[in-house]
């Protein structure tokens, strides 16, 4: 496991430094760089923020700073079902915070974490903007509005159910192939 | 050389070939189907809603032209969708809440066999004899839409339909007359800058076309930082042309060559919307090189903003887009002598700049006819909480809250009283029942102790806390702190403090005068506005309701139920109905046990507060009951082999 993330860090310095070269040395473009990585590759790798520093010939404290300055930026990679509860002023007066503690609860991870597995992580968000079905969970790209801390359960067992499914299909198909 | 007769020939020939595909489009007879389709419509499940009329409408081989709209800010209603079908012989109509079901099944009984189901209209888009017109709802009436008028009626991702509906008349008819005409006219109207503050944006415009430097930049602030609203983010979505053409209007004013929009990355639509408009302007010769035959160019980009609310602050916007932490600097010097990379720059939000077009187009004196005298024009809110229609509305200026809330937005939701209104977001106040008939502009509510701010609303019924709505506020700006200035950075971290030990039922004597001490000094102790307004929350909700804050340090009770430190809930034996297992499914830990008599009773250790067991438990016996402070609820023993078992079954 600790090889292949090595090596797909590895492949996302790689692509990092063939897209510096489209970016010059001009301070204002160093936002646009971090949200090119980002964009890229989910979060900010460590070793990124050194590459860039090296690119913009900063130091990387400097980049570090920018970077943790602004929300937008992570710095670990999200899991593969990214769970963001909205916290927006109508999401609080409807007790999104029960919600989010249910998912903590739930998935063992705290808010800004990501489950050992990678499988979910955990955010809060101030408002996704749909303020008339709050309280709101986003998990993938699929907004839940009115949630219950009954349905933190069942959307989770949702994901593991279509997991397991995927799972029996592949096998279903290596059995038919062999 | 540029003549206005160029311009002006220029311009029709754009308009008229917009007009004729306008046209064209009256003239066929398929009925249309409108879908809003911004952020808050797809989260309610618009894209389902049109796959099911396409897939209905070739179902039944019929012919229909499916539009995507932009939102009307009726978000109570979302998705929505207008059908307009004139050979049925009925006028367009308003359907909410069009599930894939309802999609079909008007696709069926509508669109094949011309029957609207009068049960599932909500309201006729005209009046009309036939059907209730949506007119002659409040929401409808006492709206003035100036901003907004063009959302949800046009495809924002097509120019030809904002060109067809009269857009980028006002830009043509700025180019036509000199800069100056143009500040006089913004002057005259007196539009004041919507992002809050309130300056007077024709000031700002003339201080930059004064400004020395060959070079000038304009900068749309479309930055939404406030946890709450979302109106510019919706104005982007369902008619970016309008803020586009009032940004290259204000360009044209003071003589920048370059402009800037500057979205929230965490918009993504927004961001998508808006690039397109830029293209597509570029290609119909609205923005470039020597636009419409003019001597005037510009260059529009986009700058993603990477989301820090502090970067509404003028100073913060223009450092964090040379690349630096967005921490605000002293002024003067004002942007508009020094601004980006030195260059004079204007920066002026989505919706004052949305309000330009439409004022340069019909002239100073009407827009001064809407509204009242110091503010004229329209108020953007996004009112959410506890109203029965929340959403965004568009308000000229001077209607009183009582009106905005218990007319236009449909009044509290589930019958409850009314306790408070929160508006401006993070920055504003709170004001209780007294100032309902305060008129909205910016004066009368700076003076009730609140203000514009970024237009967020939220209405608060009796089961809300105001003291955590404070906390609430304050644990965003506290994180939002940039943390240049002492005050602001240690002052909301301590006031916070304050905030949870009260609402964790540990304040102590004094707190609320504490509170209240610490909050001017972070007033008078903050560089940026962000600093000056955040002890807002704490001091309206201090001054109006002090009660609140007393209950919860003297007695430890919590008025509005809803800090859980302070509250209990238990099950009251006398209406419990025996064998009943509703409320057992749904707790999320188990503590809710089986008495010996069958009935059933709340483990305190266990329970979170979530307040489930309320919701699942049968209205005809309703008993679940709430109490504060926590003491009050009555003790009830678990049996002990029920804790073992229920422990084993979750381990």
């Amino acid at each position: 496991m600790d090889e292949t993330i090595q090596a797909q860090e590895a492949a996302i310095l790689e692509d990092i430094g063939e897209q510096l070269k489209d970016y010059d040395q001009n301070r204002g473009s160093l936002i646009p760089i971090l949200q090119m990585i980002q964009q890229r590759h989910q979060y900010l790798p460590p070793d990124s923020i050194r590459k860039v520093a090296e690119h913009m010939e900063i130091p990387s404290s400097e980049v570090y700073g920018v970077a943790t300055f602004y929300n937008q930026f992570r710095f670990h990679p999200p899991g593969k079902n990214p769970i963001k509860v909205c916290l927006g002023t109508a999401c609080h007066v409807r007790a999104a915070d029960v919600i989010l503690e249910n998912f903590e609860r739930k998935l063992g991870i705290k808010e800004g974490q990501t489950s050992d597995d990678r499988e979910f992580s955990l955010e809060r968000v101030a408002c996704v903007g749909c303020c008339a079905l709050a309280p709101v969970a986003v998990v993938g790209e699929t907004i839940h509005g009115h949630m219950a801390p009954s349905k933190v359960e069942g959307l989770l067992m949702r994901i593991q159910i279509h997991k397991e499914m995927a799972e029996r299909e592949k096998e279903k198909e290596k059995n038919e192939q062999s | 050389m540029s003549s206005p007769e160029t311009i002006r020939q220029r311009f029709a020939e754009i308009a008229e070939k917009a007009g004729t595909e306008k046209a064209a489009a009256a003239g066929r007879t398929v009925p249309k189907i409108h879908i809003g389709m911004a952020t808050c419509g797809i989260a309610s499940g618009a894209l389902e809603t049109k796959a099911a009329f396409e897939e209905a409408v070739a179902a039944q081989g019929l012919e229909a032209e499916i539009h995507p709209v932009g939102c009307i800010g009726h978000c109570y209603a979302e998705p929505w969708v207008i059908i307009d079908y004139p050979e049925s012989g009925f006028p367009p109509i308003f359907y909410h809440e069009v599930t894939p079901g309802k999609a079909k099944m008007l696709t069926k009984l509508f669109l094949a066999e011309g029957d609207p189901r009068f049960e599932h209209v909500y309201g006729a888009t005209v009046e009309n004899e036939m059907i209730p017109s949506v007119t002659e709802f409040p929401r409808f009436n006492k709206e003035k839409r100036l901003v907004m008028e063009k959302c949800g009626k046009i495809d924002p991702e097509r120019i030809e339909e904002y060109i067809a509906e009269g857009g980028y008349g006002g830009f043509a008819q700025a180019l036509e007359g000199s800069p100056d005409a143009v500040i006089d006219t913004i002057e005259d109207a007196r539009l004041r800058g919507r992002g809050g503050a309130g300056f007077p944006t024709g000031r700002k415009w003339r201080l930059a076309r004064e400004a020395q430097g060959e070079e000038k930049v304009v900068i749309c602030n479309a930055d939404e930082g406030d946890p709450g609203a979302y109106m510019d983010r919706t104005l982007l979505e369902s008619n970016p042309h309008q803020a586009l053409e009032g940004l290259a209007i204000c360009a044209y004013a003071v003589g920048a060559q370059k402009a800037v929009f500057y979205v929230r990355a965490e918009y993504p639509l927004a961001v998508k919307i808006i690039t397109q408009a830029i293209e597509q302007a570029k290609e119909a010769g609205l923005l470039g090189e020597k636009i419409l035959g003019s001597d005037f160019s510009l260059e529009v980009e986009v700058f993603q903003g990477s989301g820090a609310f502090v970067c509404g602050e003028e100073t913060a916007l223009i450092r964090s887009m040379e690349g630096h932490r967005g921490m605000p600097i002293h002024r003067p010097p004002y942007p508009s002598e020094k601004g980006l990379g030195g260059k004079p720059t204007v920066i002026n939000n989505v919706k004052t700049l949305a309000t330009v077009p439409p004022i340069i187009e019909k002239g100073a004196d009407w827009f001064k006819s809407i509204g009242t005298e110091n503010s004229p024009g329209t108020a953007i809110f996004s009112v959410v909480g506890d109203v029965n229609h929340p959403g965004l509305v568009e308000i000229p200026t001077g209607v009183t809250l009582r009106s905005l809330i218990f007319e236009v937005c449909g009044g509290i939701a589930k019958k409850k009283k009314f306790k408070a209104v929160q508006i401006g977001g993070p920055s504003g106040g709170c004001l209780p029942e007294e100032f309902l008939d305060t008129p909205i502009d910016f004066d009368s509510l700076i003076q009730a102790g609140a203000m514009m701010g970024s237009g967020g609303m939220v209405v608060m019924d009796e089961d809300t806390c105001v003291a955590d709505v404070s906390r609430f506020f304050l644990d965003f700006t506290q994180k939002e702190s940039c943390g240049k200035c002492t005050f602001c950075r240690i002052g909301t971290h301590h006031l916070l403090e304050i905030l949870e030990r009260i609402t964790e039922g540990e304040g102590k004597e004094g707190d609320a005068e504490q509170l209240e001490l610490l909050s001017r000094e972070i007033v008078k102790g903050s560089l940026c506005g962000l600093g000056r307004t955040a002890p807002n929350p704490v001091l309206t909700s201090l001054q109006y309701f002090k009660e609140d804050y007393d209950a919860h340090i003297h007695e430890k009770r919590c008025p509005g139920m809803m800090c859980r430190p302070l509250i209990a809930f238990y099950i009251d034996l006398e209406k419990c109905a025996r064998g009943c297992d509703a409320c057992v499914g749904v707790c999320p830990v188990d503590a809710v046990f089986t008495t010996r008599t069958r009935k059933k009773g709340i483990d305190q250790e266990l329970c979170v507060k979530c307040g489930e067991c309320v919701v699942a438990c049968p209205p005809e016996y309703d008993a679940v009951k709430k109490v504060s402070p926590p003491h009050l609820a009555p003790v009830i023993e678990r049996p002990p082999e029920t804790r073992t078992e229920s422990k084993k079954e979750s381990s």
